[in-house]
């Protein structure tokens, strides 16, 4: 029993306690419970981190149980600590432990909160199975169990029809990349005849230009695995083609968003690849894949970010952009950067969404932006909380002397992408440079929306709901819903959040500002990241890490000049104009409803997948079953023998007659035939 | 005192048909607790057999041989693979009299008897040792069957048993034709000496068909499927437990214990047929089972799709594919029964099993509401439950064999969490919009006695299946070696290629390879 035990299944002890204990506990003692377990974890997991930070500690693997030993088929239930590990552990405990602590004041009105809290933790020990795996069957036990717990909260105002029918999405969907997952795993034990992770990273090299059978194709052998993995990875962190779900996964409350869609779960197919990294290594091909598919999506959800009116709407595509900056990494050998930008991303993202969970919270669940306005003097804390958050992802810094956390890990990847020498590096780099610029256009159109100008919220239906149901109390204010103050306030009063929700945006804060400064030297320096990684499967590339120190000088100041750029039309259009956006809008008009629209993937999908299936469901059962089988089947043998059915009719058990008679017929003839012979 | 000197199994057949002859006689109040207590007791004796049972011992255990009449030998004796099906059936059992304690109020005596009786033929199915002792069992084993759906059933029960009829008739006869050539050719009806007889090949191929006749019905395999949402639809809860609990896996337990061993050479030339007629079932019975309006049909189009998974997984060849189809099996049972019993609770309730009047219902029944997730969880086959274990293993299996089949076997994850997931909504999430629904008691003791040890080996058999993979580890690999020989090749060949010529090689690469993967 180590403290790798404690960390990871303190939660699921607290989980099912809170969960199955709730009536005899009660629901203070559910919520204290699971928090406390995990600001435990928390506290244990850090030292485990700096401890391979400054080189104290060396990767093990902790035994647990046994899993499975099927012939030559083995895989055992146990927790792998190692550098890459330990990021996970603290950016999954911290981040968790804090949102736990923030749902005591976000989450305070619901009658259904031990069983929030008991989802939260019960997720939280998912994502740490799956980072502590050391097999890819424990990893994908984590896997599918992160996908239960996002299938649960997503849902988890399940009278809801939006909430069930995005919790359905969201599991069916990342069901599409486990079937490359499984497959994956599959075809790892064909060729290695292990899952364990270790043993296959350390004899794929050997299998490096050879060629496999698939599906009676001929194919190279580690492109293969490495894809098929990969569309597990893809359906996990929501990549183009399979991201569908994570817009919609905004149905769950606001500190699942955080949690589960921002700082972790979405972003364990970063993890897998990077865990994998000397087997993606084996194929350029591959690597490739996955550079294009991360920049790709990186260009595609930051359009879509740009036109969203939700405010979660828009965090959650900038996520989905975000961890598309992190494939492009990886694709591009830079696997320390990708972490790199996976930790920070954790923090502000999260603090981003815990922000606009804050103001969600004042607005009584308003979420379109176009009715807020003006908050910056009525949740100050909120305000510079998300400032923090936004100066962060948008990556302000000055290049030589230092910024926010995004300023560090962004422009690591954009670099790295220059240096790199893989078929798609500049590509990766252009889109790099140019999401950059639509990130920092997004994210200051939310600040400006948000916080600026004058207050809009006259025309919200939840204001006007929240000021009759006050009127109900106080007949003065009967007329405030009208806007009788003729502010755009309708009377309302916005109020800062309690401090179990301003003490986690305040240490996220710190995260957001500090997180790149302090920690760039472990994660992507040539040599302390050489050092810190060695104790990782992650494969480190010190000549990228060294190249991209010597990147020309405009190319390190691209990504800080797209930042500025992004900020000064955002400025223009939501600051200076009035109408800009508006006249935007009409002027670009097809390009405009193609963004809102998200690129019409769910209509194409609806129309491909969905209904088809439910056709062909309809298809198959009243044409294939009841039309020809049992036509021609069971219901023609009846004609045939047409006295079968009347005679049932009759007699309810003629059948039963009939066959055992058959049936000892056929025994006595047996039997006769048998005792004559012998 | 040594397990072994008693007639362990003889006694297990024996008790519930002493008990099912009692319960004729007795009234209700009484033909309960006998039932009760009868398969309590068959439980209990069962975990003496799982104690008692050696690993490591000899290929068949707790033997016993009396010459009955004729050539029909009384000759009883398990091996791992009988000994956790006759687990499954000792274990279901209680939980479905316990199912039917409130629901059953006609002919209560009978009923039991029935259900008692069935006992007696399933435990007599799996432990067996004589070719025409195991048909008379496995044939004998419908007629309580047919009685509990034919007289408990619902509206269409008389359409419902003649299908059933129907189907299996057709499979039995040919079956029965099959084993007295056999028996002829080998000279003796003992199934272990069976094991070791080498068919000729020729004959191998007509001997296969027909037992593939009657076991793909029971199965039941695509499309000779159409039988069962029907019987299920019609049959009681527990009927309908037991159903898809034990009298589905006889199908696989007849492939495994006759087909593969005794016709390798035939079973690996049939190995497209069955791969076919599996990949249509899982991706044809998935899509139907998504368009279903009634839960108990529902259910029992995810059963013809999770039973291409073992057909599969049977016929890998394989250590992990024939491993993973028996915990298949044994997951299934325990899952689709425990569904079955879920329907059944609520259906007590509101005696209707439309799905749409339904919904909502995690408010008024959280406890109900979070067993129902656990068994819609096992079913689509979440890791940590026993649904995984299974599936992973014998398309990990499949594999070896054919990539096609593994993939088009694997889209079952997906369609099978769309319909479960669908079905779960609609009953127990979104608006409270029929009263009557919202208005129902959340699950009392009973049900809650009658679930909740599913749950658990549910759970146990997902985290630590080496319970139940130990027993048969051996067994699976005596059948693997016995049929090794005719094992198929798989499409996946790896072929090493000197790194520097890479390129041209693949370039080059042999017709002949390319074409073996397209089966």
């Amino acid at each position: 029993m180590t403290s790798i035990h404690i960390i990871v299944f303190l939660p699921l002890l607290a989980a099912l306690v809170a969960g199955l204990g709730q009536r005899f506990i009660g629901a203070v003692a559910s919520k204290t419970i699971t928090t406390a377990g995990l600001f435990t974890a928390s506290l244990l997991s850090w030292p485990i981190f700096i401890g391979f930070l400054n080189g104290s500690e060396t990767a093990y693997v902790a035994p647990v149980m046994n899993w499975v030993q099927s012939g030559d088929l083995s895989f055992d239930w146990e927790l792998r600590v190692d550098a890459l590990t330990a990021v996970m552990l603290v950016v999954i405990t911290t981040v968790s432990a804090l949102v736990h602590l923030y749902s005591w004041g976000y989450m305070e009105e619901d009658p259904d909160q031990p069983r929030f809290f008991a989802y939260l933790s019960l997720f939280t020990f998912a994502m740490l199975m799956l980072v502590t795996a050391n097999n890819l069957v424990q990893m994908f036990f984590g896997w599918e169990g992160v996908g239960l717990a996002s299938y649960l909260l997503i849902g988890f105002w399940y009278k809801k029809p939006s909430a069930n029918a995005a919790a359905i999405k969201a599991f069916v969907v990342n069901r599409v990349g486990d079937l490359g997952f499984m497959l994956g795993i599959f075809g790892v034990f064909w060729l290695f005849g292990t899952v364990s992770i270790p043993d296959i990273l350390a004899a794929a090299p050997d299998k490096v230009g050879s060629s496999i059978g698939f599906l009676g194709f001929r194919v190279d052998t580690m492109s293969l695995l490495c894809i098929l993995l990969f569309i597990g990875a893809m359906g996990k962190s929501a990549q183009l083609g399979l991201h569908t779900w994570l817009p919609d996964a905004m149905e769950g409350p606001t500190p699942v968003s955080a949690l589960i869609h921002a700082a972790t779960m979405v972003t364990a197919g970063v993890f897998m690849v990077c865990r994998l990294s000397p087997l993606f290594e084996t194929s350029q091909f591959a690597l490739d894949v996955v550079t294009i598919v991360g920049a790709t999506t990186a260009i595609f959800a930051a359009t879509v970010g740009l036109v969203q009116t939700d405010i979660k709407r828009v965090i959650a595509y900038s996520t989905c952009s975000q961890l598309g900056y992190m494939f492009f990494a990886a694709g591009t050998g830079a696997y320390g950067a990708a972490m790199f930008h996976l930790f920070t991303h954790a923090f502000f993202k999260a603090l981003l969404f815990l922000g606009a969970g804050s103001v969600i919270h004042a607005m009584h669940h308003e979420q379109d932006m176009r009715y807020y306005g003006g908050l910056r003097k009525h949740i100050p804390l909120t305000f510079w909380a998300m400032m923090a958050g936004t100066l962060a992802i948008t990556g302000v810094g000055i290049v030589g002397v230092g910024g926010f956390a995004g300023f560090y890990s962004k422009d690591a990847i954009i670099e790295a992408a220059f240096a790199s020498h893989s078929t798609f590096h500049m590509y990766a780099f252009g889109i790099g440079v140019l999401a950059a610029l639509l990130t920092s256009f997004y994210s200051w159109r939310l600040m400006f929306l948000t916080f600026f100008g004058t207050p809009r919220w006259a025309q919200s239906e939840h204001i006007q709901h929240a000021m009759h149901d006050h009127g109900d109390h106080d007949a003065h204010a009967h007329d405030h819903a009208h806007d009788a103050h003729g502010d755009g306030t309708a009377g309302y009063h916005p109020h800062e959040s309690p401090l179990p929700m301003l003490i986690p945006l305040g240490v996220l804060t710190l995260g957001a500002v500090f997180a790149g400064f302090v920690f760039h030297g472990g994660f992507i320096e040539a040599e302390t990241g050489k050092a810190f990684w060695a104790n990782s499967t992650l494969f480190f590339n010190e000549h990228l890490m060294h190249a991209m120190h010597e990147v020309p000088l405009w190319v390190k100041l691209s990504s800080t000049v797209a930042m500025l750029t992004g900020l000064l039309v955002a400025y223009l259009m939501y600051q200076q104009s009035k109408d800009a956006p508006q006249r935007l809008a009409s002027a670009f008009a097809p390009l405009y409803r193609f963004f809102l629209n998200k690129w019409y993937f769910d209509e194409l999908y609806e129309a491909v997948f969905v209904r088809p299936a439910f056709w062909l469901g309809r298809l198959f059962w009243k044409q294939g079953d009841i039309g020809i089988i049992d036509r021609f089947g069971p219901n023609g043998s009846a004609a045939v023998v047409s006295f079968g059915s009347k005679l049932a009719v009759k007699m309810q058990s003629g059948y039963l007659y009939t066959y055992a008679l058959v049936m000892l017929l056929g025994l006595v003839t047996a039997v006769s035939w048998m005792m004559v012979r012998t | 005192m040594n397990a072994a000197d008693i007639p362990i199994l003889s006694i297990m057949l024996a008790i519930p048909m002493v008990a099912a002859a009692l319960c004729l006689f007795v009234r209700a109040e009484l033909a309960r607790p006998i039932a009760v207590g009868a398969t309590l007791a068959n439980f209990i004796l069962g975990g003496v057999l799982w104690i008692s049972y050696d690993p490591a011992g000899a290929q068949w255990q707790f033997t016993e041989s009396a010459q009955l009449f004729g050539p029909i030998g009384w000759k009883l004796g398990i091996d791992g693979i009988s000994l956790t099906l006759i687990m499954l059936s000792v274990f279901l059992m209680p939980i479905c009299i316990g199912a039917s304690w409130n629901s059953i109020q006609k002919r209560v005596g009978e009923y039991m008897a029935a259900f008692l009786l069935m006992e007696t033929l399933m435990i007599g199915v799996f432990a067996a040792q004589d070719l025409l002792l195991f048909y008379i069992f496995f044939e004998a084993g419908l007629i309580p069957m047919y009685l509990i759906i034919g007289i408990w059933g619902g509206q269409d029960r008389i359409y419902a048993s003649y299908k059933f009829f129907l189907y299996t008739l057709l499979g039995s006869v040919v079956m029965l034709i099959a084993m007295l050539w056999m028996i002829q050719f080998a000279g003796t009806a003992d199934i272990p000496n069976l094991l070791n007889t080498d068919f000729p090949v020729q004959a191998q191929t007509l001997l296969w068909l027909a037992f593939f006749a009657s076991f793909a019905v029971k199965m039941p395999m695509w499309p000779v499927h159409t039988w069962l949402p029907d019987a299920h639809v019609q049959a009681p809860t527990a009927g309908s437990v037991i159903l898809a609990g034990v009298l589905l896996k006889m199908g696989g337990y007849g492939f495994l214990r006759f087909s593969l061993p005794m016709f390798p050479e035939a079973s690996a030339n049939f190995i497209p047929l069955v791969f076919g007629l599996s990949m249509v079932a899982v991706v044809y019975t998935s899509l139907v089972a998504l368009v279903q309006q009634d839960m108990k049909k529902l259910i029992a189009y995810s059963s013809v799709a999770h039973m291409a998974i073992v057909t599969v997984g049977l016929f890998t060849f394989n250590q992990q594919g024939i491993e993973g189809a028996i915990i298949v099996m044994l997951s299934h049972g325990l899952v689709s029964g425990a569904l079955f019993l879920c329907v059944g609770v609520i259906y007590d309730r509101l005696h209707t099993r439309e799905i749409s009047r339904y919904g909502g219902i995690s408010v008024n029944m959280p406890k109900y509401a979070l067993l129902f997730m656990l068994f819609t969880m096992a079913s689509v086959g979440l890791p940590g439950t026993s649904g995984f274990v299974g599936e992973f293993l014998s398309l990990a299996g499949s594999y070896k064999v054919s990539t096609w089949a593994t993939l088009i076997a694997t889209t079952g994850i997906i369609l099978g969490a769309g319909y479960m997931l669908y079905l779960y909504r609609r009953i127990a999430f979104g608006p409270q919009v029929n009263a009557d629904a919202a208005a129902m008691q959340d699950i009392g003791g009973r049900e809650m006695w009658l679930l909740a040890p599913i749950a658990i080996v549910v759970l146990w058999m997902g985290v630590y299946p080496e319970t139940f993979l130990a027993p048969i580890r051996r067994d699976v690999a005596t059948i693997v070696d016995r049929i090794e020989r005719a094992a198929p090749a798989g499409d996946s060949k790896l072929m090493a290629v000197d790194p520097t010529t890479a390129r041209f090689r693949v370039a080059h690469e042999p017709k002949k390879d390319v074409a073996e993967g397209s089966h």
